[in-house]
């Protein structure tokens, strides 16, 4: 069964806020091997004309949101199988850089829902706009892929 | 800079289990099918995979690696194929285009088998504003 186009663009996404911490950005380097002073060491960040730890490229992505208690139940809520799903894209537009000390909300809606290969694979798109004090440093999207495998490609 | 210009690859470490222990940790992505092999088994996988956003994390450090992060305007990662357990990923990239002050970089994640996992593209200011 595919998503309701209207429905899922219509849906209702709870916003996240998030604190982010400097703790959780060393933490996130480690995990990525990044090696680089500039992401875990407040001095040489500052130095790099940083006002604390900057938030990497990647860190603002879907899986921050999965962090979340029940973090797919808006994809439950249009009927699809989440043992169906794949991370297909990830894309990201800078407007500011993230810092840790920051709060930002992350507001998320559904902007796209469409098929492919002859239906057998459906693909969601979720932006999530990442915003502090009113300002929006950056937009995320993610596209999720849904296997329709009861459908020959 | 200049067009057909490439990054210095970034060659990645084998991707153990503790890395994606960690990466689920750090990323907030918790999963259990990139990281309980009991899960991945029960949807019919040989064992876990890595989590699509560790390869774009290891391709964002092959920009950043590059260029200051504040000059990257946008990025780009579409998974095309699985990161098996052990696998060593080799990030690269490539200057497309330069135009605007703008330049449009072609970036691959390639395992040693020759399988592409991921393709994306990056816009970076060539000089800061």
């Amino acid at each position: 069964m595919y998503i309701d186009r209207d429905k899922a663009l219509q849906l209702s996404i709870p916003p996240i806020t998030l604190d982010v911490e400097r703790g959780r950005l060393r933490f996130f380097a480690e995990a990525t091997g990044q090696t680089d002073p500039v992401y875990t060491d407040l001095d040489a960040a500052r130095r790099a004309g940083h006002r604390d730890l900057p938030v990497p490229l990647t860190f603002l992505s879907n899986s921050i949101e999965l962090e979340q208690p029940e973090p797919l139940a808006w994809l439950a809520v249009l009927g699809v199988d989440l043992n169906s799903t794949t991370h297909g894209e990830q894309s990201f537009v800078y407007h500011s850089l993230a810092y840790a000390g920051d709060t930002l909300i992350l507001q998320r809606r559904i902007t796209d829902v469409y098929l492919k290969k002859a239906g057998a694979l459906e693909f969601v798109v979720k932006r999530t706009d990442i915003v502090r004090a009113g300002e929006l440093i950056a937009e995320v999207d993610c596209v999720i892929g849904v296997k329709h495998p009861e459908v020959a490609a | 800079m200049n067009i057909g210009t490439e990054l210095p690859p970034l060659e990645i470490e084998p991707i153990s289990r503790k890395t994606l222990a960690l990466f689920a940790g750090a990323s907030g992505d918790h999963q259990p099918v990139h990281i309980d092999l009991d899960a991945a088994k029960a949807r019919g996988l040989d064992d876990v995979f890595a989590h699509g956003m560790l390869t774009a994390a290891y391709l964002g450090r092959l920009l950043t690696n590059w260029v200051s992060q504040e000059s990257i305007r946008s990025y780009k990662v579409r998974f095309v194929a699985v990161t098996p357990l052990h696998a060593r990923p080799t990030c690269t990239g490539r200057v497309e285009s330069i135009e605007g002050g703008l330049a449009t970089l072609a970036l691959t994640v390639t395992l040693p088998d020759g399988t592409t996992t991921a393709r994306g593209e990056a816009v970076v200011a060539v000089t800061l504003p």
